[in-house]
């Protein structure tokens, strides 16, 4: 049952990404990263990571994915400017960047040993419940977290600064 | 296989209670909207007008149903069950009754309890915008494309007031599952319910919720003087009743979170000698939020859209984060 | 994560059914097309140029600020469940009772000079 939900949901993800770069229609390309990342939601939540499955829903599928969607939707660009077509040169260049990407995905893949993991039993640990993550992220990772607030009052400031108009 | 099967039964038997207080709705809303006019509203179909959602849906789905030229017909046809299938899929965590026992089996009053329930229907709110996004943008109208780009820029405004409204909840209770939560305001004779603890989230919480169902005074998306009917404005026949179906359904959500979280669910006088009663509790609480945002919609005009986008990012948001705040503070002083 | 499972339950329903209504009114409603009455709605004058427009950019930078201030919420979510149970005399928190309360605040503050910058900078004052 779990192996077919499994197996279910990743083909889904990854068709789904598939489609993302195969579609003319950014619209299209869009809502298949929305197909992508709630499947992901799903196997995460097979993972036992429930907070994050959680997370992924509201911040990507829900914040992130709607930005995306609003740029659409702003610019209504019909088609996808076909602009990489008159520079050949740039694609000469996607060749050996694909290939090094390859190799370094190869590479970490048959670096991290095959182990398998000790069986996660859904009652008991509470690992991936909101609560163990709370107390991890206000323990051991107070410094990132704190960090992680002046990050975003940066991005604040950075995406004000971006959009401003000249005249102000 | 029995447990699945019992799943499918109950949210089969909620799916049909759920479509007919739907229905039921739209001839409530008339029906309290002539009250306060002083008209009689719908009293020809059925006594009292009880047969009007069905002659209204009769005569709905016989409507010609139009795909315009210029529209992108895949989304077109795809926006209105967006938008309907996550109003729909937030049922399944509501706690509604504590557990009765059926046939010899002990049956909880809810779907399934999970332990992020609040960050669940949060999700499937956020979800919810693309339904809107989707119709607006692919009528290929410009009433529709501005209405949706209003709706969505309204509720993701919204959305933040009434996530941090919550939050003051969850540091109360130290948990995101709805059943704990209910189970938290247990006692003292009603006087342990959260508006009692946190009446200002409780007031940020209905104020936003008002504004992600796109509800008078915030129903700009559809503000029919200026835009038509928003981002509905192509849509015709079953399509059309779909989007009014979803937008009644997230006020049902709505008004079973607002009870949930600030006015104790299901718990009542008497309820665990008879659970049944909890049922009942649970839906009286419900039907007065229901009305009171009925009443709202028929005493308020309408916001303007800078009035309304500077109340939900210079009034509710930092009252939000002020309360949370407060909250932990007024936590830390007690203990 | 057998809880979870109602989820997939009702998505798969709510799914069907959306799709029966949408099946049922194209088989039930009648069906006349016609040139105009397929034209895009302008309160029944011609359409007037595309209905594709470029729209404003204060709708992408209220979308951009909500982005920020989501992720900020989210983190407060883990911490308002925490929160109350480390007052517990014993939780194995409980010495770092006051540590809990400060970070927090801390990033309270930091998020509403955030906000502050964003209410000076007018970006979501609608009529500039």
């Amino acid at each position: 049952m779990e192996k077919a939900l499994f197996i279910i949901f990743a083909v889904i993800a990854v068709a789904s990404a598939l489609n993302i770069l195969l579609q003319r229609n950014p619209m299209y390309s869009a809502l298949s990263l929305i197909g992508t990342l709630v499947s992901l939601s799903a196997l995460y939540i097979m993972l036992r990571a429930q907070f994050i499955a959680a997370i992924q829903i509201v911040v990507y599928a829900g914040a992130i994915m709607v930005l995306f969607v609003f740029v659409i939707m702003l610019l209504n660009t019909p088609r996808e400017q076909s602009n990489v077509d008159k520079q050949k040169w740039l694609r000469a260049l996607a060749i050996p960047f694909a290939g090094l990407l390859l190799a370094e995905a190869s590479y970490v893949v048959w670096r991290v040993p095959a182990r398998t993991m000790p069986p996660i039993d859904s009652s008991g640990s509470g690992i991936g419940t909101t609560y163990s993550v709370g107390t991890k992220l206000f323990t051991d990772y107070l410094l990132p977290f704190e960090v992680t607030s002046v990050l975003i009052l940066m991005a604040i400031v950075g995406a004000m600064v971006l959009a401003r108009r000249q005249d102000d | 296989m029995t447990d699945l099967l019992a799943w499918v039964i109950q949210i089969s038997v909620i799916l049909f209670v759920l479509l007919t207080s739907v229905a039921y709705l739209t001839l409530l809303e008339r029906k309290v909207m002539s009250l306060i006019q002083l008209r009689i509203g719908p009293n020809r179909v059925g006594w009292w007008g009880l047969l009007q959602p069905a002659a209204d849906g009769l005569k709905m789905i016989f409507k010609e149903d139009i795909v315009p030229l210029a529209a992108n017909k895949l989304l077109y046809i795809a926006a209105p069950a967006v938008m309907l299938v996550p109003a729909l899929m937030t049922l399944v965590v509501i706690p509604y009754g504590s557990q009765v026992t059926l046939f010899g089996r002990t049956i909880p009053l809810h779907v399934t309890q999970i332990n992020v329930g609040v960050l669940y229907v949060l999700g499937l709110t956020s979800v919810g915008v693309y339904g809107i996004v989707l119709a607006g943008w692919s009528s290929n109208n410009k009433y529709s494309l501005m209405g949706g780009l209003r709706a969505s820029a309204q509720m993701i405004s919204y959305e933040l007031a009434l996530g941090l409204s919550i939050v003051g909840v969850v540091l109360w209770v130290g948990s995101l599952d709805l059943v704990d939560i209910v189970n938290a305001q247990r006692g003292w004779g009603g006087f342990k319910w959260n508006i009692l603890r946190a009446p200002l989230g409780f007031f940020i919480f209905f104020i936003a919720a008002l504004a992600e169902t796109n509800r008078v005074p915030f129903d700009l998306p559809e503000a029919d003087s200026e835009l038509v009917g928003g981002y509905h404005t192509e849509y015709s026949s079953m399509k059309f009743v779909m989007f009014q179906m979803g937008e009644y359904l997230n006020l049902i959500t709505s008004a079973s979170m607002a009870t949930t979280l600030f006015f104790g669910g299901w718990l009542g006088p008497a309820v665990d000698r008879y659970p049944l009663l909890g049922l009942a509790y649970f839906l009286v609480k419900v039907f007065v939020l229901i009305l009171l945002s009925m009443w709202i919609r028929f005493t308020l005009p309408r916001f303007r859209y800078d009035q309304l986008m500077r109340f939900g990012w210079e009034v509710l948001l930092p009252l939000a984060i002020v309360n949370i705040a407060l909250t932990a503070t007024v936590i830390l002083l007690i203990h | 994560m057998i809880n979870y499972v109602p989820i997939l339950i009702i998505f798969v329903l709510a799914t069907l059914l959306a799709l029966a209504i949408i099946v049922a009114s194209r088989l039930a409603g009648r069906n006349w097309p016609s040139n105009v009455k397929l034209s895009p709605y302008e309160c029944g004058v011609e359409p007037v140029g595309t209905g594709r427009d470029r729209q404003s950019v204060k709708f992408y930078l209220v979308a951009m600020v909500f982005l920020l201030f989501d992720i900020e919420a989210v983190f407060l979510v883990p911490w308002a469940v925490v929160f109350r149970g480390v007052f517990d005399p014993s939780s194995r928190f409980h010495s770092l009772r006051f540590v809990f309360y400060g970070e927090m605040m801390l990033f309270i503050i930091v998020l509403f000079v955030g906000l502050v910058y964003v209410y000076r900078k007018g970006i979501l004052d609608w009529n500039r």
